[in-house]
């Protein structure tokens, strides 16, 4: 059996917190790139052309993309051939901290919600899944507060019309408004339970912005995800709210099997700054 | 990726980026400079700002409530919605983009009337909020969002001011030369997010 010292675990960890921070993802540049190109309103060209050089002033300077370095997000995809040597849980907590210390990223965590207080670096979210083979893989997803403030979970009924939920989706996006940085990628997690519907909308935000690739989804969640970014750019929020064409990037849904008298759809807005890195150990 | 359906332009913007162009504006922020501001309008200011978000509103109102003197004087001050991530070496400031204005609503009719010349956020406010800047003659500006990066290149100097225990939350006075700002709210009671 393969075994992984909790020690390679922080070290990786630790790069990943500075690289998703500071290289905007590809795949989001990209599209960002596309968006300029389509806009044709004069403000909404201007801040997207802001957004794309404050990207490349990130990269070029090792700064952060933006002062909200988020509330970190950990996915662990283990192997079920590997044994961990120590603590793991606890090694992702130094590899953050180590991470967001050495590249003057914000510490933005109150330990305890309701007092709050002085703000820290950890702890992360973590979530781990059991797969198979003899790799770890780990993603960083830093997330900031602005657009995940805009988060919104809904129980339909297991008879809901389809309207109802894509309805249920566009209002998300009219209700974060210009607040959370457009333009978004939405993600979008239906079935399950309520908690695992949030988490599917969340790990949406992983897939690509980009749909060139090709991502696993159905004809069925392909199709509602281009006829959500059609009817949401069309409510001319825009970048920075100020109108125009650009105020989704992408929409990206994750379905899961679900109860007979229920569907939970729960939505995860990111702003522009989709920031994620990934690494196999 | 965005439609190709014809959205419709904020006139209003518009107009300005392609008729009247670009202010700049230095200190002091008198009500007479900002009084020809239009909402829409580009300004490149240059000046001191002074950083406030959620912690550093909450005691600032504290103190006003209970009589003390604010740790900086708020009467022609510029507040900005920011908590900058540290400073790296040979930077003069992080990453320092603006938050969410509206959480700072329940504060800002307080700030106003203390004589504040403006804010500098991103989104939109509360009607509340909206008639207080009016009613005090104080502009809300926007400045680019989730752009700290590209914003830490107009601040030439940050120095902390008070509440030290706040961290990335304390209040910093940022020196900043041609910092990009889009006027929200002007003196008029116009809004940039008014279509039309």
């Amino acid at each position: 059996m393969r075994t992984i010292d909790a020690r390679t675990i922080e070290q990786a960890v630790a790069s990943l917190c500075r690289q998703a921070n500071t290289v905007l993802r590809p795949d989001v540049l990209s599209a960002l790139k596309h968006a300029y190109l389509n806009e044709i309103n004069p403000a909404a060209k201007d801040i997207l052309e802001a957004v794309i050089k404050n990207a490349s002033v990130a990269r070029r300077e090792g700064l952060a993309l933006c002062q909200d370095t988020g509330l970190p997000c950990v996915f662990v995809e283990a192997g079920q051939e590997v044994a961990f040597v120590g603590d793991i849980t606890k090694a992702i907590n130094r590899g953050i901290a180590a991470g967001y210390r050495k590249g003057y990223l914000r510490n933005s965590i109150v330990r305890n919600p309701l007092v709050r207080g002085r703000s820290v670096f950890t702890p992360a979210i973590v979530h781990f899944d059991i797969v198979r083979g003899s790799t770890v893989k780990l993603t960083v997803l830093p997330k900031g507060f602005g657009c995940e403030n805009k988060s919104r979970l809904k129980m339909f009924l297991p008879t809901a019309p389809l309207d109802e939920i894509n309805d249920f989706i566009v209002n998300a996006v009219k209700e974060a408004g210009p607040d959370a940085c457009p333009p978004y990628i939405v993600g979008v997690g239906i079935g399950g339970t309520a908690d695992y519907a949030a988490l599917l909308a969340k790990k949406a935000l992983l897939l690509k912005v980009t749909r060139s690739q090709g991502h696993r989804v159905t004809r069925m969640t392909e199709k509602l995800e281009r006829d959500l970014e059609a009817r949401i750019n069309k409510l001319d929020i825009g970048p920075m709210g100020l109108g125009g064409r650009s105020t989704v990037l992408a929409v990206r849904i994750l379905t899961y099997p679900t109860h007979i008298a229920g569907l939970p759809v729960a939505v995860n807005i990111s702003c522009h700054s989709l920031r994620s890195a990934s690494a196999v150990l | 990726m965005p439609s190709t359906s014809a959205a419709i332009p904020c006139a209003a913007l518009q107009r300005f980026y392609e008729m009247i162009g670009t202010i700049e504006i230095s200190e002091p922020f008198t009500k007479e400079k900002f009084a020809s501001l239009r909402a829409g309008q580009k300004v490149l200011l240059s000046g001191t700002l002074y950083t406030a978000r959620d912690q550093a509103h909450q005691k600032l109102a504290v103190a006003l409530l209970e009589g003390k003197d604010p740790p900086f004087n708020l009467r022609g001050a510029l507040i900005y919605y920011c908590g900058p991530t540290a400073t790296p070496p040979g930077k003069a400031v992080g990453s320092c983009g603006p938050t969410t204005s509206s959480r700072m609503d329940a504060f800002a009719p307080l700030f106003l009337q203390q004589g504040i010349a403006g804010a500098i956020g991103k989104g939109k406010r509360s009607a509340r909020v909206r008639k207080a800047f009016r009613q005090h003659k104080a502009v809300y500006f926007l400045t680019y969002a989730g752009c700290g990066a590209l914003l830490s290149g107009y601040v030439k100097k940050k120095k902390r001011i008070a509440y030290p225990e706040l961290g990335p939350e304390a209040v910093y006075a940022f020196e900043v030369k041609d910092f990009p700002l889009i006027v929200a709210f002007d003196l008029q009671g116009r809004s940039v997010y008014d279509k039309g």
